[in-house]
């Protein structure tokens, strides 16, 4: 990693703890928060690539798990990693490099519709592929309970969804950061 | 970002590699074994340990002020679902670990944590990952931070005054766009200062 890949990569993981600062809002029986942070994640991967971004959310991760207050709320140790949101916030460094990856391989044909596709697939349905079971297995519930506990979370995903589609088509007009593979 | 408070304290002292990895073993422990015995020692010991360090109430206070009211929906939540006793337990660990944290980062200065996460991470090498990167990312991202804040609030006003300051996006794409641009110029000054942590002297 050259240094500028290396100012990136603490410049989204940054990105990633500020977007905590909004107070988050503990969904009841799953007991796991909604946060803005999942947005860093999906802006990382499409703003930074595949490399950058997954490096920034694993930076993230170990930094939470050291113990520092990164996460929404003024959290953080291993207890968040173990805790039932740990499937999450485990899979955020896979979804960003995916996102990322997908990201690279079509940004020559890229349009709105497989922006959203592209987030949708990475950003949601395989960090919930993880993260679903996660919460069955730690707060003991079967898995359909925390599937169903987990879908209050979608209404909040699609907006975030949405806002990183428009985030990322202005910031790649003004400042085009990715390389096409 | 919690304030580092200077002081000569033997938990000032001890070593911040020790600090992370009692921090980690805590947090291994109250969550492997939940019983409620367990989450009020941690929480007393925490009370004591801040005690020792010397660290003024109003600051042990502001450490669990942003949790309270996730400590309230968790006791709400475990109330209805297994009694009092485990609402308790899940409150008195979370506080526990949050105050656990909180000393590290209080007694601790940043450069010394930095320093203790690199050795700790010196393995990374035989990933093909070198641990001095590791080491520089970790500052520019706790220094990253502070900044995020202060450009934020930078452009929230100007959007205020165009009438904007109810957009989302007329917010954080400036916002996104200042820190890449700086991030270039931060990146041609590290170089520009013959930065090279691979040792190749080129």
């Amino acid at each position: 990693m050259s240094t500028r890949d290396i100012v990136f990569v603490a410049l989204f993981a940054a990105l990633t703890a500020a977007l905590g600062l909004f107070p988050p809002v503990t969904l009841p029986v799953v007991g796991v928060p909604i946060t803005a942070q999942s947005m860093g994640v999906m802006l990382a991967g499409a703003l930074a690539g595949s490399m950058r971004g997954g490096a920034a959310l694993a930076l993230f991760v170990v930094l939470v798990c050291a113990g520092l207050p990164l996460m929404a709320g003024g959290r953080g140790g291993l207890g968040i990693v173990m805790g039932p949101g740990g499937g999450f916030v485990l899979m955020w460094p896979v979804a960003a490099f995916v996102i990322g990856y997908l990201y690279e391989r079509s940004l020559r044909t890229l349009t709105v519709w497989k922006e959203v596709l592209i987030l949708v697939a990475s950003g949601v349905v395989l960090t919930y592929a993880v993260g679903i079971p996660w919460i069955a297995a730690v707060a003991r519930i079967d898995l359909a309970k925390a599937a169903i506990g987990s879908a209050w979370f979608l209404p909040g995903d699609a907006v975030k969804v949405v806002l990183v589609v428009l985030i990322a088509r202005a910031v790649r007009r003004a400042y085009p950061t990715l390389q096409a593979r | 970002m919690t304030p580092y408070v200077p002081g000569a304290s033997p938990v000032h002292r001890c070593p911040p590699g020790h600090k992370i990895l009692g921090l980690v073993a805590a947090g291994t422990v109250l969550f492997a074994l939940p019983r409620l015995g367990l989450a009020l020692a941690a929480l007393g010991l925490a009370g004591l340990l801040y005690g020792v360090a010397g660290i003024p109430a109003r600051l042990v206070l502001a450490q669990l002020r942003p949790l309270a009211w996730i400590l309230a929906i968790l006791v709400l939540v475990q109330l209805a679902l297994d009694g009092w006793l485990a609402g308790l337990m899940v409150a008195a660990r979370l506080a526990a670990l949050v105050l656990l944290a909180g000393l590290v980062t209080l007694t601790t200065r940043s450069a010394d944590l930095i320093e203790a996460l690199q050795r700790g991470l010196a393995w990374l090498r035989f990933l093909g990952v070198n641990p001095a990167k590791v080491g520089l990312a970790i500052a520019l991202t706790l220094r990253f931070i502070p900044v995020l804040a202060a450009i934020t609030a930078e452009v929230r006003e100007a959007q205020r005054a165009r009438g904007l300051e109810r957009s989302l996006v007329a917010l954080t794409v400036p916002v996104v766009v200042r820190m890449l641009k700086m991030s270039d110029d931060i990146a041609a000054a590290i170089d520009a200062r013959s930065y090279d942590p691979d040792g190749t002297g080129h």
